[in-house]
């Protein structure tokens, strides 16, 4: 499949009173054309971080974008003028947040809101733009879309909002969509409406997705393929079904014992992951996971694992899964 | 909406009666009476003079006049300025005030939001910590300080400016700068948390991934939510530069309404103060009243939740 | 399910056995972070102390009261000067040796007035504010306790009483009564309490639903303990920086007064009072307002400072 974003390589920090916080360190991924992939990670992974760079929102002070890559349609967005990457957002790569409920300006009227971007990238006149728009809330699912159009965000409950947020994000049609965690604040009978708008408006426009979340069930229901991030590394990154069926890195096993199971036996426990990720200010020398790894050996306190491949798709990065640590410990 | 402006003008009015009865009991309460202090006056004349006044009614019926007096805008006769009006004197002394008040409120808006939105602009910048020691200089110096200060560097010393009087554009400057510090460093500060509120608001990142540019960004986004509760203030600041334009008239020498007050005020002519007290309070509860209905309009979150409340 | 890879990415050293040999959990580093615990008061205070500003000013105010207790006493008792015995043959004389401050319009000595005046000042600001705290919490305190019924009407009185411009009732109550120290006080905190009961009321409201009064009250707790023990308790940051940004205001407010002739009768002096009298010649004898006036703004300028550092180093949530 032909690429149409390749992250390369990318550090990104931020610049704090007690040093620099290393938030992402070293990722690299590609998506393909029409692609979902999805990055998992808990709190403090580097994946919001990492979204937010690809779209260059990431504000700068405090962060720095130490190296690397991102080539987004054969060109690197880091080199990229803010200028240059004002017709770019919204335009070739839409975003949405997590949080509808404030993502929305609230002193403007919703259908204003979706034409902006119309007019701007696509020189339309309010006109047009206008009846673009109304299609746009028609897509997403919105009844009375031309009614809807007048009226302000607090007149929407959060899951339509967050179609609104679809709908603008997509009105241009972009060939990237980057959803951070975008049904998190939302009731679970909401998220699955908003996966559906997201997998329709999808197979309509043809658009890729990177899904930003922490929901194994969300990319179980729509994705492709799923990197796992920790302490702003990827530790394990594989197909949809070789995450889920075969997880090779501990922590990825850890994140799936934590997550309940529609084929989960009668009075299995769910398991949580004990600790807390490390401090980014000062990163462990070996793999950043040994702290809180049941597996942890002496070579992971000492040196960051390299990627072990299982298949064109399946990586892991993890020190049990060298040769040596079977001969050890079988011997 | 209807409801919340019916509800606040029902509010003004309550105020208002309040007021104006404790204006009036409490001239009850003053021992003696108007003529208590024109000692020559030869009984008869006294009891012609009381008549006429109504001061042999009882209490109760004193009020009820007196209440449709000032329903009528008949607010008594002053005791010290011989055969004057108090309507008359208000009315008489009001424009300058008024014209004084007016640029002070638009100058203090302007130059307020502006260097809060500066500030907030250049956060942590030179210019952000320039505006905020002058906010927290403004708030904490006395108008009447200031209004010194200014009239002795800039009148006496360096002779710039107009030391006394109104009667031209020259003449406004050191007033108006006087009577609007502390309300531009109010509104300064108002505007330039809320614009930092505004400017890490989640829908700001959602414009910028729209790729909207800054200038689009800051004007129709940012500018606009950012000044809103500037607005909140302007009831409030009414009544700062009101009451500061009693003292500020008095210093430099304008004939306005502050100056009678403050007159009034020492040679005790108790009409007079009780006029323009009622003068003032109606003053400053209208411009409270127009400031909530203003907030209604301008936001649209607060139609539906604030009018179901009281 | 065995997986086997295809391949391992090279690693740059030479692994041993030993490399590979497991960790036992006690081998492993500690993981907990071992931090001092902060009580919430300390915590508070420690960000206070590091503000350096907020800290100046306190410094500030510490040295203004000190001095505007000690200072009248002492020069009265070496000069032999008090704040009201005049000199006529002496009068509006610049600052000098003997006057430090100068002499006004009366001839009396500026620097024993001045410090009076801001220990009157200070006296009026700080007994309004306490007045404030005072009515402000008990009437707060019921409001958000009871709320709904009780809540509304009170509510609703203090907003129409809140609605009567302050200054013009003060002006009211003072022409009306004769203005004496007490009168002064009075008038200010006639509606000057109103904003600290809000306070007061929106704490508790929120405070009132917490899991650890829900608690309290159903293991039978009455009115008064879960009030003054659970609520009250954890209003006192917001309650603490309302009445030190009230003090200001009071001394303000007295100063106005004063201009209208309104504030403190001569011969006591406040600092407001003392600027109102220096406005006739102070083009001529500028001392006479200089010293009152730097010394009030210094005051309201500290206290302004100190209440903003209060309230970020008490929440810092709110800092802007």
């Amino acid at each position: 499949m032909e690429p149409i974003l390749q992250v390369k390589d990318l550090h990104v920090s931020f610049q704090v009173k007690g040093g620099e916080v290393k938030a992402v360190r070293g990722m690299n991924f590609e998506v393909g054309k029409g692609e979902t992939v999805a990055i998992v990670g808990e709190s403090g992974s580097g994946k919001s971080v990492t979204a937010q760079t690809i779209m260059r929102l990431i504000p700068s002070p405090p962060s720095i974008i130490k190296q690397g890559e991102i080539i987004f349609q054969g060109q690197d967005l880091l080199k990229k003028s803010d200028k240059q990457m004002e017709s770019i957002r919204g335009k070739d790569i839409g975003m949405i947040f997590q949080d509808p409920m404030t993502s929305l300006n609230p002193t403007i009227k919703v259908g204003r809101q979706i034409t902006e971007v119309l007019i701007k990238h696509q020189k339309m006149s309010a006109g047009e733009a206008k009846k673009q728009a109304v299609e746009m809330l028609k897509l997403v699912g919105i009844k009375n879309a031309e009614a809807r159009f007048n009226q302000y965000p607090h007149e929407f409950s959060g899951g339509m909002r967050q179609r609104v947020m679809i709908a603008i994000a997509l009105a241009c049609r972009p060939s990237l969509l980057i959803a951070d965690e975008p049904t998190t604040a939302l009731d679970v009978t909401i998220q699955a409406q908003i996966m559906d708008v997201m997998k329709e408006m999808q197979s309509r426009l043809g658009t890729s997705i990177i899904l930003i979340t922490h929901d194994l069930g969300v990319v179980a229901g729509m994705c492709d393929r799923v990197i796992v991030m920790y302490a702003g590394e990827v530790v394990e990154t594989g197909t949809k079904w070789e995450i889920f069926k075969n997880p090779q890195h501990p922590y990825t096993k850890g994140l799936l014992r934590s997550m309940p199971r529609l084929d989960q036996k009668k009075g299995e426990p769910l398991i949580p992951i004990i600790g807390t990720p490390p401090d980014l200010i000062k990163p462990p020398l070996g793999c950043p996971f040994a702290a809180r790894c049941d597996q942890a050996m002496k070579i992971c306190e000492r040196i960051d694992p390299s990627a072990t491949v299982f298949s064109e798709t399946h990586t892991a990065r993890c020190w049990d899964l060298h040769p040596m640590a079977k001969e050890v410990q079988s011997s | 909406m209807v409801r919340y402006i019916a509800n606040k003008f029902f509010y003004m009015l309550v105020s208002l009666f309040i007021l104006i009865s404790a204006t009036f009991f409490l001239m009850k309460a003053i021992p003696g009476d108007p003529l208590t202090s024109e000692k020559q006056v030869p009984p008869a004349i006294k009891e012609r003079l009381y008549e006429q006044m109504g001061l042999d009614k009882p209490v109760y019926q004193q009020y009820l006049k007196y209440l449709g007096e000032i329903a009528q805008g008949n607010l008594g006769i002053s005791m010290k300025q011989i055969n004057q009006d108090v309507s008359n004197i208000i009315s008489q002394t009001f424009s300058a005030s008024l014209k004084l008040g007016v640029v002070a409120i638009i100058v203090a808006l302007i130059v307020g939001v502006l260097l809060g939105m500066l500030a907030a602009l250049y956060h942590r910048k030179l210019i952000d910590n320039v505006a905020m020691v002058l906010a927290v200089l403004g708030i904490a110096v006395p108008s009447f300080v200031v209004a010194s200060l200014l009239q002795y560097v800039f009148a006496s010393k360096l002779h710039w400016l107009p030391t006394m009087g109104f009667k031209g554009p020259l003449y406004y400057v050191l007033p108006v700068a006087a009577l609007t510090a502390q309300p531009i460093a109010f509104i300064a500060r108002l505007t330039r948390s809320s614009m930092l509120e505004v400017l890490h608001a989640d829908y700001i990142k959602t414009a910028k991934a729209k790729g909207l540019g800054w200038m689009a960004i800051l004007f129709r986004h940012v500018i606009r939510n950012g000044i809103m509760p500037v607005i909140t203030y302007m009831g409030p600041m009414t009544a700062n530069i009101v009451t500061g334009s009693v003292v500020i008239e008095q210093i430099f020498g304008i004939g306005g309404i502050g100056k009678q007050f403050v007159q009034a005020i020492s040679v005790r002519d108790y009409p007079l103060i009780m006029g323009i007290t009622i003068f003032y309070g109606v003053l400053l509860m209208l411009a409270r009243f127009i400031t909530d209905i203003l907030y209604v309009v301008v936001d649209p979150r607060i139609k539906l939740s604030k009018g179901k409340e009281g | 399910m065995d997986s086997n890879p295809i391949k391992v990415m090279p690693t740059p050293v030479d692994l041993t056995a030993e490399d590979f040999r497991k960790i036992g959990t006690d081998e492993k580093e500690a993981e907990v972070i071992q931090r001092e615990s902060i009580s919430a008061w300390r915590d508070a205070w420690q960000r206070l102390r590091s503000n350096k500003l907020a800290m100046t000013a306190l410094i500030i105010l510490g040295l203004i009261t000190l001095t505007a207790i000690i200072a009248p006493w002492l020069i009265g008792k070496i000069y032999g000067y008090n704040y009201y015995s005049n000199d006529l043959l002496y009068t509006n004389k610049a600052p000098s040796s003997t006057h430090w401050f100068g002499t006004d319009d009366l001839g009396r000595d500026m620097f024993i007035r001045t410090w009076m005046g801001a220990r009157i000042s200070l006296i009026v600001g700080l007994a309004a504010a306490c007045i404030d705290l005072l009515i402000g919490v008990i009437y707060g305190g019921i409001m958000g306790y009871f709320g709904g019924r009780v809540d509304e009407i009170m509510n609703k009185f203090s907003e129409i009483l809140y609605s009567i411009p302050y200054l013009l009732v003060t002006i009211l109550l003072l022409v009306v009564m004769e203005p004496s120290l007490g009168t002064i006080i009075l008038a200010l905190t006639i509606t000057g309490w109103i904003n600290m009961s809000w306070i007061v009321r929106g704490e508790i409201m929120q405070l009132k639903n917490r899991e650890y009064v829900l608690a309290s009250r159903s293991m039978g707790a009455g009115h008064g303990r879960l009030l003054f023990r659970h609520l009250l308790p954890n209003a006192v940051g917001p309650i603490i920086v309302t009445v030190t940004l009230s003090v200001p205001n009071a001394i303000f407010a007295e100063a106005f007064l004063s201009f209208l002739g309104l504030g403190v009768q001569a011969p006591v002096a406040s600092l407001g009072s003392m600027i109102s009298d220096a406005l006739t010649g102070w083009l001529y004898y500028p001392w006479r307002m200089l010293f009152p006036a730097i010394l009030i703004s210094l005051t309201m300028l500290s206290f302004n400072i100190f209440g903003d550092g209060l309230r970020d180093a008490l929440d810092p949530k709110l800092k802007k």
